[in-house]
């Protein structure tokens, strides 16, 4: 019993410092992708290729004065960023980052905690993470601040509906909220993503707005709302806030990979797990059929969020109305039709063929009756 | 009327079903960043990589030396003459017995000194120059000073090293224009 209380909080330590540096380390990645983007080369002179940039970062907004405005709330504006950073590292509880790891006889999974309710924390906690915003927002006493926290919260209210649809497609194909039960039944190179490509785009869209990037980013405009609400916040506030962002960023991915694309799945794996048990024995040869799938995660993960940055340095910001009018006109309907398609075509028996069926034929004639009507009429 | 044809016209019509989903659009625009991402970057990293500024480039000056060794300047005040900054000024000193293999003629530059506060690297004094004596670097730039102290350089820092020789691929202005032939043919 000990051993595994002491396996599972080393393992929930791993995480939590694994969040925080690929947070830190986005920080990084997010300059040099930009940079390159718009053929610069980003940040080299700390370290190595700029390597200890976010330490050099870091150090800088510890040094800032930590200012705090007369009028503000003063709990409320010291809990704001706590809650946004609480919230982002909470999340990473629940992901499978890997199968077992067998330690003596004991069978240990590579997750925080295995709760069968796993998507549901998810969606609870990251709703609590737009109270850091708009606690924060509400208490700077500043109108831009309180204009960014209300778009934050709106946005995130309105892009959850499309979310939580598209999740339910994903629940209705599993049958289970747990995130490792999901995460095990796309075994191989059984993903989601080809039963259902339509909502993991709509995923992914809700995804960005949820985590407030570009080209969702309302709730900053830097150039409308100097940064909405983190107007007032400066020092290691504002970078909790921000850090909180990319946690989010890190965390989404993940969500993203383990829904969709397979978690720590990946084609041959039995293979492998086969393969290096015969060389290694049963317990080092698993352990390392493991290890070598929770790499295979984390490559989807950073494979997402390099696709989360690319959007960020192609696309321009969207006009409020327009983000509202996506999400509401565009995406909340597709994803109900995804959601009615994916229920038909799981009774029906075979399930890819009837997905894509039934999303093309809908797509093809909803796209192609909506254009040539407005041919014949306009 | 237009000046020229290259400029497109902007399309204003309404955007047809699948266009106002964004997505054709927002895949065109991820490939067009993306070719960026690999681009080779034009970047000249400074401190470490330095662009070739060409061979009459005015940078740090010279006493050039002949090639015995012996200082060619002979403290005729030319160059000091020509400088539109004032910011030559030399004291002449005459040759004495055993000294020959040191300085060209019977008259030398006991000291020659150039304020590089004063100095706006014209080249004036270059062209000025009767003996070939004084030289503006292509390769080498007068550094940054922390001192006011620092600023006046004398012959200790511009007289030719005969170890690492100055040397440039034209040195007149008809050598500038040969090389210019030459590049351009």
């Amino acid at each position: 019993m000990e051993s595994v209380l002491l396996i599972k909080g080393i393992i929930i330590l791993v995480i939590f410092a694994l969040s925080l540096g690929i947070a830190a380390y986005e920080t990084y990645f997010e300059r040099v992708i930009a940079a390159y983007i718009q053929d610069r080369v980003g940040p080299d002179r700390a370290g190595p290729h700029g390597i200890l940039q976010p330490l050099a970062d870091a150090g800088k907004l510890f040094f800032k004065e930590d200012f705090v405005p007369v009028m503000a709330d003063k709990w409320l504006f010291i809990i704001g960023p706590g809650i946004a950073m609480f919230a982002a590292l909470m999340s990473s509880a629940v992901i499978p980052f890997g199968d077992t790891l067998k330690i003596g006889d004991l069978l240990v999974p590579i997750q925080g905690m295995d709760v069968n309710i796993g998507v549901l924390w998810v969606f609870g906690v990251v709703a609590m993470g737009v109270y850091g915003m708009l606690i924060g927002g509400w208490a700077s006493n500043n109108k831009y601040s309180l204009y960014g926290a209300i778009r934050a919260a709106s946005q995130a209210i309105s892009y959850e509906i499309a979310l939580g649809l598209c999740l339910l497609a994903v629940i209705l194909v599993t049958g289970s909220l747990s995130l490792r039960e999901i995460a095990t039944q796309q075994h191989g190179i059984n993903w989601n993503v080809f039963y259902q490509p339509v909502g993991f785009i709509l995923f992914f869209v809700c995804a960005l707005a949820e985590c407030n990037r570009t080209p969702f980013d309302l709730p900053e405009t830097e150039a409308e709302l100097v940064v909405g609400y983190m107007t007032e916040f400066g020092s290691m506030k504002m970078g909790l806030y921000m850090f909180a962002e990319y946690v989010n960023m890190f965390i989404s991915s993940a969500i993203m990979a383990s829904l969709y694309f397979g978690a720590y799945n990946y084609p041959g794996m039995d293979f492998v797990r086969e393969f290096l048990i015969g060389k290694l024995g049963d317990t080092t040869g698993h352990n390392i059929a493991t290890l070598l799938g929770t790499a295979v995660f984390f490559l989807k993960i950073f494979m997402f969020i390099f696709t989360f940055m690319w959007i960020r340095w192609t696309l321009p910001r969207f006009k409020y109305e327009q983000l509202m009018k996506l999400g509401w006109q565009w995406m909340v309907p597709l994803a109900m039709v995804n959601l009615v398609v994916m229920a038909v075509a799981t009774l029906s028996g075979k399930p890819l063929l009837v997905a894509w069926l039934g999303m093309g034929g809908f797509l093809l004639l909803y796209y192609g009756g909506r254009s040539m009507y407005e041919k014949r009429f306009n | 009327m237009q000046l020229t044809n290259r400029s497109k016209k902007t399309d204003k019509s309404e955007l047809s079903v699948v266009e106002r989903t964004y997505l054709p659009g927002v895949f065109k625009g991820m490939a067009i960043t993306l070719k960026h991402f690999f681009s080779p970057k034009p970047t000249i990293r400074y401190p470490e990589q330095k662009r070739y500024l060409g061979p009459v480039f005015r940078g740090h000056h010279i006493l050039k030396r002949d090639e015995q060794g012996r200082e060619r300047c002979t403290a005729c005040g030319l160059c000091a003459v020509a400088c539109p900054a004032e910011a030559i000024s030399m004291v002449a000193a005459e040759r004495v017995k055993g000294e020959e293999h040191l300085y060209r003629e019977e008259k030398y530059a006991a000291s020659y000194e150039i304020n590089m506060l004063r100095c706006i690297f014209c080249g004036l004094c270059e062209e000025a120059c009767p003996k070939q004596a004084v030289y503006l670097r292509h390769d080498k730039f007068v550094p940054v000073f922390t001192d006011r102290h620092d600023v006046i350089y004398g012959k200790d820092q511009l007289v030719e090293d005969m170890n690492d020789r100055y040397n440039r691929e034209a040195w007149t202005k008809e050598d500038m224009a040969r090389l210019w032939e030459k590049q351009n043919a």
